[in-house]
């Protein structure tokens, strides 16, 4: 067994140089967002960017902690940190201030606060991957599936209550997690098909979308599978399908709240909405769309400059890339989360220990999430759910969080050799 | 760890979908950046305001240089639907501008409908108390801001037809000129209309930024890309407002106009035409209820009649069937023609004459007005043996009358001139089938009866081109634009009849004996020697009262045509107003002030 010579060897640079031009991006467009006249200072911190300066330092002091700490630390406290997370969840839906609708800040002071879901993401992932790494537990078993369901669910359903959709919506993408570790692939393109299934049932007539179903599954059967044997397992699945349909406008009207059906209506663009949640949308696309090729320059910006978009340093962060920097920067920006994606699960592929490689894995979801539906929003391909850019949007709590998430996993990597 | 490697294979899924994704975003991107590039103009509206800056119109001045009208600025409250935002303060607005919320609902749908991202006119011509107030407030309410504008004031109340009138521009001339914007005013009538490329200048824009509030973020790149505005150019015209004031006094209460012509240079003097009205009343916030007011009024005020009317000229018509047949050969002024009461058409029925020495000369027919003697010449110019027949000649005939300007629009520098009628051989072919008409059947057209029609302007130039001894200049308001050796060049050929100058001179000495002792005596100025022409034209009411004269004789100054609506006999009505203004045009004051106060208060208005 080799020691580390010190805790900065072994590290994996590329992730490291790829997580400074992150934050670098992030800093620099949060200035441009945020920018004002009478505090041009960059580290001004009564404005966006001096704060986010702030976040950088906490991070950096963060991240030689972890990097610090043994690296069995965290698969040893996983259940507790899962624990201890829960548990301020639970709290934050009692002494949450109610902002916008949502419950899920805690505020030490006015400008201090702290959003307790960004930790649970954490949690989760850790507790995923210390549970799913066990020896002995196989994800073909029931009984595994249900307890990492019931892991997944937990902190899900109480960030449901804490009405933040956008984030609770991040848990599903463990189902990339449990994929690899197992999960019958089929659950991914039944996932797929529910989703694809719902948004046609409330654009199209339901009729005409059975009877689509009902011409799929004939072909289906007729050309591809003419096994009697399963003919009853096929009905069941077919009747089944029929019955979702006609529940999604229950669902539709009943489950979602009206704010949620707004936001899907928008989308799915049944109702044009300019002045209110399209607002947004429409504006990120204007100020995206004005980039052109190169874009506009740093602080250059106008639309970034006079406000179009409201919280632009927030969760449209990519809007400002987008107008400054033009088709170049922001196809840059996607590209590189792409790479760091792929690099993700390229060390991820490499640990020796499953812990560590399902961690990695679900590490890769959560990002991969985050910049899907971040980026998709201001594209206007997904709703608007406020979910910020990873390591890129202006706020404390997600910008720890991914730096933990992320320094946690290259500590693991770093160590990958101690392991057995 | 065994299980696990039987799933390392699903990697490759996971990093294809992340892929997948990846390119489905970027190509979005590149959708939105380089291919859409609506956006961009989107994005350019959202920050940019172009504050659209309007040139000063040209100004109008008389031959002395006296501003017929001014630029007065006027302050309208504009609107952009899209930057009221969903907060805005409906109720403090309606406070503010004091109105109701139902018709600011109201104009900012109607706004709304025409464009939620360009600006569109709220309010217009705000008063200047209101201007201050909102200026300053106007910043809590986003969208709205105020645009000044200049708009027309007129110095004296008259010229109102001639200057004529600017509006906002229609959805249908929008569609004509790009130049133009909704909301835009532009010429509708007169010299307006006519000058309005001259007149309108070319518009600047300044752009400026503002952010979501509406606020001013200051000029775009320091105003680089700013247009000025540039001023319209000034029409200088050949109206003598006083000449022209004393028109529309003297037709006051009257139907009718008065066309007075410079024969040297076919500038136009004076062109009244009554009822006028106020061009003031054309402008300002009650404009659109004077304007129907105007429009309902049962004597037209705003149809120039000087220009537009068409009227049977009568016995002013007379010289010019002279001047043909001198042309032609079948008059001189020593043939001499019997009037028996009248000219027999040969069924029985006679165009009558009154009674007067016979038979008479070309001198004492046109200074006695004889009927039979200009029936007897049309029939022996257009019965003439060198033509082969009724219709040739007629044709000829009719090639000399329109040579003096007549049939067609005359192409003066003012909308809406009509061309009168001269009729043509084809009217009476279909009239009376082809070769079956001679002489006889059309012969009212010798005493300007029948089908002959002319325009107040018309009879103005003839009296003219008899003045100039047989050629004239397009009659035209403008003298020059812009700067006043910059002359109207349209307007600077001199057009010929087709009659030779010699023979005007016989007409003359026979006009100027109409003033002298003639049917016209009653005109006749010791110092001024006019030659003119009565007409009494008859017609479904009461007769026209149409006169046409020049003065001086030699060298004259200015030639006119008078026309007083169903008044009575041509000396009544016509010559007087005519000769008070050569004799004002002339002279500069007027010494026959019992005439003038006659015709002056005079209210045949009331008869109508
Ligand atoms: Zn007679």
């Amino acid at each position: 067994m080799r020691q580390p010579k010190n805790i900065f060897s072994n590290l994996d640079w590329p992730l490291v140089g790829m997580y400074v031009f992150f934050i670098l991006v992030g800093w620099i467009n949060i200035y441009a967002a945020a920018y004002n006249e009478e505090h041009k200072n960059v580290f001004d911190f009564s404005q966006e960017y001096g704060k986010q300066f702030m976040w950088i330092a906490i991070s950096i002091v963060l991240i030689l902690l972890v990097l610090i700490l043994d690296a069995k630390f965290f698969s040893t406290f996983a259940y507790y940190i899962y624990i201890i997370a829960i548990a301020v969840l639970i709290v934050t839906l009692f002494i949450g201030s109610d902002v916008n609708g949502s419950r899920s800040w805690i505020y030490f002071s006015d400008s201090v606060r702290f959003q307790p879901l960004e930790l649970a993401k954490f949690a989760t992932n850790l507790v995923l991957a210390k549970f799913l790494g066990d020896i002995g537990v196989r994800m073909q078993d029931i009984s595994t599936r249900l307890k990492a369901f019931v892991f997944i669910a937990i902190p899900a359903v109480l960030i449901l209550f804490q009405n933040e959709t956008g984030s609770m919506l991040v848990f599903a993408s463990f189902i990339f997690v449990m994929y690899r570790e197992g999960l019958s692939g089929n659950i991914l393109i039944l996932g797929f098909a529910l989703i694809v299934l719902f948004i046609f049932t409330l654009l199209i007539d339901k009729l005409i979308v059975v009877g689509f179903i009902t011409l799929a599954a004939i072909v289906f059967f007729f050309l591809i599978n003419r096994s009697r044997k399963n003919i009853l397992l096929y009905l069941f699945i077919y009747f089944l399908t029929i019955g979702f349909v006609f529940s999604v406008n229950g669902i539709y009207e009943n489950v979602l709240q009206t704010h949620q059906k707004k936001r899907i209506d928008v989308f799915l663009g049944k109702v044009t909405d300019i002045k209110d949640k399209g607002y947004n949308v429409n504006q990120s696309k204007i100020a995206i769309g004005s980039g052109g090729l190169f874009g506009k320059g740093f602080l250059n910006g106008t639309q970034t400059k006079y406000k179009f978009v409201p919280e632009q340093y927030s969760d449209f962060i990519f809007c400002t890339i987008g107008e400054e920097w033009g088709f170049v920067g922001s196809g840059i920006v996607v590209v590189m989360y792409v790479l760091l994606l792929l690099r993700i699960l390229f060390v991820a592929e490499r640990q020796r220990s499953s812990f560590s490689r399902i961690y990695g894995y679900g590490l890769a979801s959560i990002i991969f999430f985050h910049v899907m539906i971040n980026i998709g929003m201001t594209i206007g391909l997904a709703p608007v759910v406020g979910i910020p850019l990873p390591f890129v949007s202006y706020g404390g709590s997600s910008m720890l969080s991914f730096t933990v998430l992320l320094f946690v996993f290259i500590k693991q990597d770093a160590n990958r050799m101690q392991v057995l | 760890m065994p299980a696990n490697k039987s799933f390392t294979s699903r990697r490759y899924v996971i990093n294809t979908i992340f892929v997948v994704i990846a390119l489905v975003f970027i190509i979005r991107i590149f959708f939105l950046q380089i291919i859409e590039v609506s956006n961009k103009s989107s994005a350019d509206n959202n920050v940019f305001r172009y504050i659209t800056e309007f040139p000063a119109r040209g100004l109008v001045y008389d031959r002395n240089g006296k501003p017929l009208l001014f630029n007065e600025v006027t302050y309208d409250l504009m609107v952009i639907p899209h930057q009221m935002g969903k907060n805005f303060d409906t109720l403090g607005f309606c406070k503010l501008i004091d109105t109701d919320i139902v018709t600011f609902r109201k104009k900012i749908k109607t706004a709304t409908t025409y464009s939620n991202f360009l600006p569109t006119i709220y309010d217009e011509k705000i008063p200047k108390e209101q201007y201050g107030m909102l200026q300053e407030r106007l910043s809590e309410y986003p969208g709205f801001y105020i645009q000044a504008r200049t708009i027309r004031n007129y110095p004296q109340p008259y010229c109102a037809q001639i200057l004529g009138y600017i509006g906002e521009i229609t959805p249908d001339m929008l569609e004509d000129d790009e130049y133009y914007k909704p909301g835009d005013y532009i010429g509708i009538s007169g010299l307006e209309k006519s000058y309005e490329k001259e007149l309108r200048g070319k518009k600047g824009a300044r752009i400026i930024m503002v952010d979501v509030h509406n606020r001013d973020m200051g000029s775009y790149m320091k105003g680089k890309f700013d247009v000025e505005a540039k001023a319209g150019q000034d029409l200088y015209t050949y109206l003598d407002i006083e000449l022209q004031e004393y028109a529309e006094k003297l037709l006051a209460n009257k139907r009718g106009s008065v066309v007075a012509i410079d024969p040297n240079t076919g500038g136009i003097l004076a062109i009244a035409s009554s009822p006028a009205y106020d061009p003031n009343l054309l402008v300002g916030r009650d404009r659109t209820k004077n304007y129907f007011e105007l429009l309902s009024d049962k004597n037209l005020p705003l149809f120039n009649r000087a220009l537009s009317g068409r009227y049977p000229p009568g016995s002013t018509f007379k010289p010019i069937v002279g001047l043909i047949g001198l042309q032609e050969g079948v008059l001189n002024t020593t043939i001499t023609y019997p009037c028996y009461g009248g000219f027999p058409l040969g069924n029985g029925k006679m165009i009558k004459c009154h009674s007067h020495p016979s038979p008479l000369a070309l001198l004492g027919a046109i200074q006695t007005s004889c009927n039979a003697y200009f029936c007897k010449v049309l029939k022996t110019t257009i019965e003439n043996n060198h033509y082969p027949n009724t219709e040739a000649g007629f044709d000829a005939w009719r090639d000399y009358v329109l040579s003096f300007g007549l049939g067609n629009p005359l192409g003066v520098d003012l909308p809406s001139e009509s061309g009168g009628n001269i009729p043509t051989s084809n009217y009476y072919n279909k009239s009376f089938g082809k070769g079956h008409w001679r002489a006889l059947s059309v012969i009212s057209i010798a005493i300007g009866q029948g089908e002959i029609q002319l325009t107040p302007l018309q009879l103005a130039n003839v009296a003219a081109i008899i003045a100039n001894r047989g050629y004239f200049f397009t009659p035209h308001i403008v003298k020059a634009i812009g700067s006043l050796d910059n002359l109207n060049k349209k307007y600077l050929i001199k057009k010929y009849t087709k009659v030779n100058p010699e023979f005007f001179n016989y007409i003359i000495q026979g006009m100027y004996g109409v003033v002298e002792g003639g049917t016209a005596h009653n005109i006749k100025m010791n110092n001024i020697q006019v030659c003119g022409k009565t007409g009494t034209v008859q017609n479904a009411g009461k007769n026209h009262s149409v006169f046409i004269a020049f003065a001086p004789k030699d060298n004259p100054q200015i030639a006119i045509a008078a026309v007083v609506e169903n008044s009575g006999f041509g000396a009544t009505w016509a010559a007087p107003i005519a000769s008070l203004m050569i004799e004002k045009y002339l002279t500069h004051k007027v010494e026959r002030l019992d005439m003038e106060k006659d015709i002056m208060d005079s209210k045949l208005i009331n008869n109508y």
